[in-house]
C-alpha cells in the first residue's frame, strides 16, 4: 500500500564502497544526496559503470550502503535487520530488472501472484483476482496462462511490470527495463510505465539508456563517476 | 497452484518437476538404496525367525538338571604318573533331580513361565534281527511335553499321543529298519532294562541326525528301562517370551541350586552369529544412508547454483531468507520421502520375487520372510530425515545468497 508521506524515498549522504579491506578497495557511490516525492516519474541516465545499478540495489534495499541513510517512505532503513528489510521491500517496492525477471517454471499469471504468495503464504481467490486484474491492465489477458518462457521479450516485461505493481508499492524501481527489446516493444513498455504512474500515486526510479525514452520522464538524474552530475526537471512534450 | 498448498511447497515442486532428469536419477538413487535396506531387514529378520523357530523345534527354552558331579582325582601321595590317567569325570550314572515334583510345581507357577514339563533322557539299542542301533531315549509325558516340543506338528504317521507301551521313532530309523506305524521294535539299556514297544507315530525333524536317533517312550517306561525308579533326569521349561531365558534360568537356578541352561546359553555361538548379523544390517543401513544424503546435497548444491537468479528474484520481490532455506529443505525432504517410498515398493516387489525363486526342492519355502510393515515407515521417517539434513547446507547457502550479486550474476 503506498504510504501517504509525501516523500517517498530520501538519500542522504550515501556511499558505497566495494571489496572493503582488500587491495581492491573501491567507492563506487560518493556520498549521494537524492530525494524522491510520491508520484514522481524519474529517469536515471548515466554511462555504463556510472554506478546506477548498484544505487538502485541500495534503494531496493538488496544491499547496504557503506554510509549514510536511506529513508524508504520516511521510515530510516540502515539499521534494519535482514527481516525487517524483507517485509519493507516487499510492501514498498517493486523491482523490474533487464533480463531474466521471471521465473521459467510459473506462467504469466503465477508470476505476478509470487510478491502476494510470499507475503501471505498461501494462494486465495482474492490473489489470483489481483493477478489478474494486473496482467489485463498490462494488456496480457490472453497470455496469462502461458509459461514465462514461451513470451516474447516485451511481454516478459510487462509481465514484471505487473508483478512489480502486485504489492502496490510507493516507488517502482527499473534498471534499464527497455534495455533489450526493440524499439516499438521498448514503446509500449514505456507507455504501460508511464500510464500506471498516472494512474496512481507510485514513484518510478527507471534506469535508460535511450535519451529518447528519458525525455519522456518528469526528472532526469545523471549519474557520472558515482556522482549526481545534474537533476533537472523536465517539461514533457506530448507525444 | 493448489490453494491447500502453502509457498514454499508450491515452489519447490515446481521446482524439482522443472528439473526434471536430476529429480528423477536421485529419486531412483535413494529408492534403490532404500528398496536395499527394506530386502536385507526383511530377509535377516526372516532368517532369525526362522532359526530361532528351528532351535526351539527341538529344544527346550529352560533345561534344569541335577548338579553337575565334581570328579575327584584318585589322589595318592607320591603316585604322580597315576594321576593323568585317573583324573577323568566318572562314567556318569544316570541322576534324578532331587525332588522334581516339587521343582516342577514350583517353576510351573513362576510368572512368564507357559510349561514345564519332567523329561528322563538315556541311551538305548533297538535290537532287530541282525541289527543293533544305538538310539536317544527321551521318556516324556505328552500331556505337558507336547506343549512343550512341536512335536505334534511333525508326526508324519500316526500320533503323538503316546502310552506306557508305545514309541515314536524318527523317519530315517523307521526306513532303516523297514518299520512303519503299528510295527514292534524291542528296546535295551546298558543297566539291562528291556521292552517290546509298538510303533505309535512317526515323526520327522527334517534333520536326519534326530530323524535316526531320536526315540521317545513315555515317562515311567523310561523310567524302568533306564533304572530311575521315581526319577526325571531334567525339567524342562518353556517361556512366554523366550528371550528371557537367561534371566528366568539364574533365578531358577538361585531359588533351587540345580544347573539351569538357558537355550540363549546353550546357543552362545549362534546369538553371536545374529549379533553379527544385525550389525552387518546396520552397517549396511548407515552407509546406503550416507551414500543417499551426499547424492541429494550433491543435486540440491547444483540446484542452488543453477537457481541462483530466480532466488535473487524471490528476494527482490518480498521472499525471505526463512522462506528460501525451507524450500530448499524442502526439496531435500521430498527427494527423501519419494524416493524411500517408491524405494520400499521395489523392495516389496524384490521379496515376493524372493518369494518365488527361494524355494525347496519340494516346493516349500527355503525360509519365510517376515514382513514387517513398520519398515516401510521406518525407511519413508528416515529417509525423509536424511533428505533435511543433506538439504541443510545447500538451503544455508541459498539462504545466504546476497540478492544483488545473484540478480547482477
Ligand atoms: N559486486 C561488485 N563488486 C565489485 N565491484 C562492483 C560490484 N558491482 C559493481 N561494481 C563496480 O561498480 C561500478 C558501478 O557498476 P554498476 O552500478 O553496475 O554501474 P552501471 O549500472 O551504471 O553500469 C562498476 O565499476 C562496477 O565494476
Ligand atoms: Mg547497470
Amino acid at each position: 500500500m503506498a504510504d501517504f508521506n509525501a516523500i517517498t524515498l530520501q538519500l542522504k549522504g550515501i556511499r558505497k564502497a566495494y571489496n572493503i579491506g582488500l587491495p581492491a578497495e573501491t567507492e563506487v557511490l560518493h556520498g549521494l544526496d537524492l530525494t524522491i516525492e510520491r508520484g514522481e516519474f524519474v529517469a536515471l541516465i548515466g554511462p555504463s559503470g556510472s554506478g546506477k545499478s548498484t544505487l538502485l540495489n541500495l534503494i531496493g534495499l538488496l544491499d547496504k550502503p557503506t554510509a549514510g541513510e536511506l529513508l524508504i517512505t520516511g521510515q530510516p532503513t540502515t539499521q534494519l535487520q535482514d527481516r525487517e528489510l524483507t517485509l519493507l521491500r516487499a510492501k514498498a517496492i517493486g523491482f523490474v530488472f533487464q533480463f531474466h525477471n521471471l521465473l521459467p517454471e510459473f506462467t504469466a499469471l503465477e508470476n505476478v501472484m509470487l510478491p502476494l504468495l510470499a507475503a501471505r503464504g498461501r494462494p486465495d481467490e482474492a490473489m489470483r483476482l489481483r493477478a489478474a486484474e494486473l496482467i489485463e491492465q498490462v494488456g496480457l489477458t490472453d497470455v496469462g496462462k502461458h509459461l514465462s518462457n514461451d513470451l516474447s521479450g516485451g511481454q516478459q516485461q510487462r509481465v514484471a511490470i505487473a508483478r512489480a505493481l502486485v504489492m502496490q508499492p510507493a516507488l517502482v524501481l527499473a534498471d534499464e527495463p527497455t534495455g533489450n527489446l526493440d524499439t516499438k516493444a521498448a514503446d509500449n513498455v514505456f507507455d504501460l510505465l508511464r500510464r500506471v504512474n498516472e494512474a496512481s500515486d507510485t514513484s518510478f526510479l527507471i534506469v535508460t539508456h535511450d535519451p529518447r525514452l528519458a525525455q519522456r520522464c518528469d526528472r532526469i538524474i545523471e549519474l557520472v563517476d558515482g556522482r549526481i552530475d545534474s537533476d533537472k526537471a523536465n517539461r514533457v512534450s506530448p507525444p | 497452484m493448489n490453494s491447500a498448498m502453502p509457498f514454499e511447497w508450491i515452489l519447490a515442486i515446481r521446482f524439482m518437476r522443472q528439473a526434471r532428469m536430476q529429480t528423477l536419477l536421485i529419486m531412483a538413487g535413494v529408492a534403490l538404496g532404500v528398496s536395499v535396506i527394506v530386502f536385507i531387514s526383511a530377509l535377516i529378520s526372516g532368517l532369525q525367525t526362522n532359526l530361532f523357530k528351528r532351535t526351539l523345534d527341538f529344544q527346550a527354552q529352560i533345561i534344569i538338571l541335577p548338579p553337575k558331579e565334581i570328579s575327584r582325582p584318585l589322589h595318592q601321595a607320591g603316585d604322580g604318573a597315576m594321576l593323568a590317567t585317573l583324573v577323568q569325570p566318572r562314567a556318569q550314572r544316570l541322576q534324578s533331580v532331587d525332588q522334581w515334583q516339587t521343582v516342577l510345581a514350583q517353576v510351573a507357577k513362576m510368572d512368564g513361565v507357559s510349561v514345564a514339563a519332567p523329561v528322563v533322557s538315556g541311551a538305548g539299542f533297538i535290537v532287530r534281527g541282525e541289527a543293533n542301533k544305538a538310539v536317544g531315549l527321551t521318556g516324556i509325558e505328552p500331556e505337558t511335553y507336547l506343549k512343550l516340543i512341536a512335536l505334534n506338528s511333525k508326526i508324519i504317521a500316526g500320533t503323538a499321543n503316546i502310552t506306557g507301551t508305545d514309541m515314536l521313532v524318527g523317519l530315517d530309523l523307521a526306513k532303516d529298519l523297514g518299520v512303519w506305524t503299528g510295527d514292534k521294535l524291542n528296546l535295551q539299556t546298558a543297566s539291562g532294562g528291556t521292552a517290546t514297544l509298538s510303533i505309535r507315530g512317526i515323526f520327522d525333524y527334517g534333520n536326519s541326525g534326530m530323524n535316526s536317533r531320536s526315540v521317545y517312550i513315555a515317562l515311567r517306561t523310561a523310567q524302568s528301562l533306564l533304572d530311575l525308579a521315581g526319577g526325571v533326569t531334567s525339567v524342562e521349561v518353556n517361556l512366554d517370551a523366550p528371550f528371557t531365558a537367561e534371566t528366568v534360568a539364574q533365578t531358577i537356578q538361585a531359588q533351587t541350586g540345580l544347573k539351569v541352561d538357558s537355550w540363549i546359553a546353550t546357543n552362545a555361538q549362534f546369538f553371536s552369529a545374529l549379533e553379527a548379523q544385525s550389525m552387518s544390517n546396520t552397517v549396511i543401513r548407515f552407509f546406503v544412508g550416507l551414500t543417499a544424503a551426499l547424492g541429494i546435497a550433491s543435486v540440491l548444491v547444483v540446484s542452488v547454483v543453477q537457481k541462483s537468479k530466480a532466488i535473487g528474484i524471490l528476494r527482490a520481490t518480498g521472499t525471505s531468507r526463512q522462506q528460501i532455506l525451507r524450500l530448499f529443505l524442502l526439496q531435500g525432504a521430498l527427494t527423501g520421502l519419494i524416493g524411500s517410498l517408491l524405494g520400499a515398493f521395489v523392495g516389496w516387489l524384490f521379496l515376493i520375487a524372493w518369494r518365488n525363486i527361494a524355494i525347496n526342492a519340494d516346493g516349500t519355502q527355503l525360509f519365510p520372510i517376515t514382513f514387517d510393515p513398520m519398515l516401510f515407515v521406518y525407511a519413508a521417517v528416515g529417509a525423509t530425515l536424511v533428505g533435511i539434513l543433506a538439504a541443510l547446507f545447500p538451503a544455508l547457502q541459498a539462504a545466504r545468497l546476497d540478492p544483488a550479486v545473484a540478480i547482477r550474476g
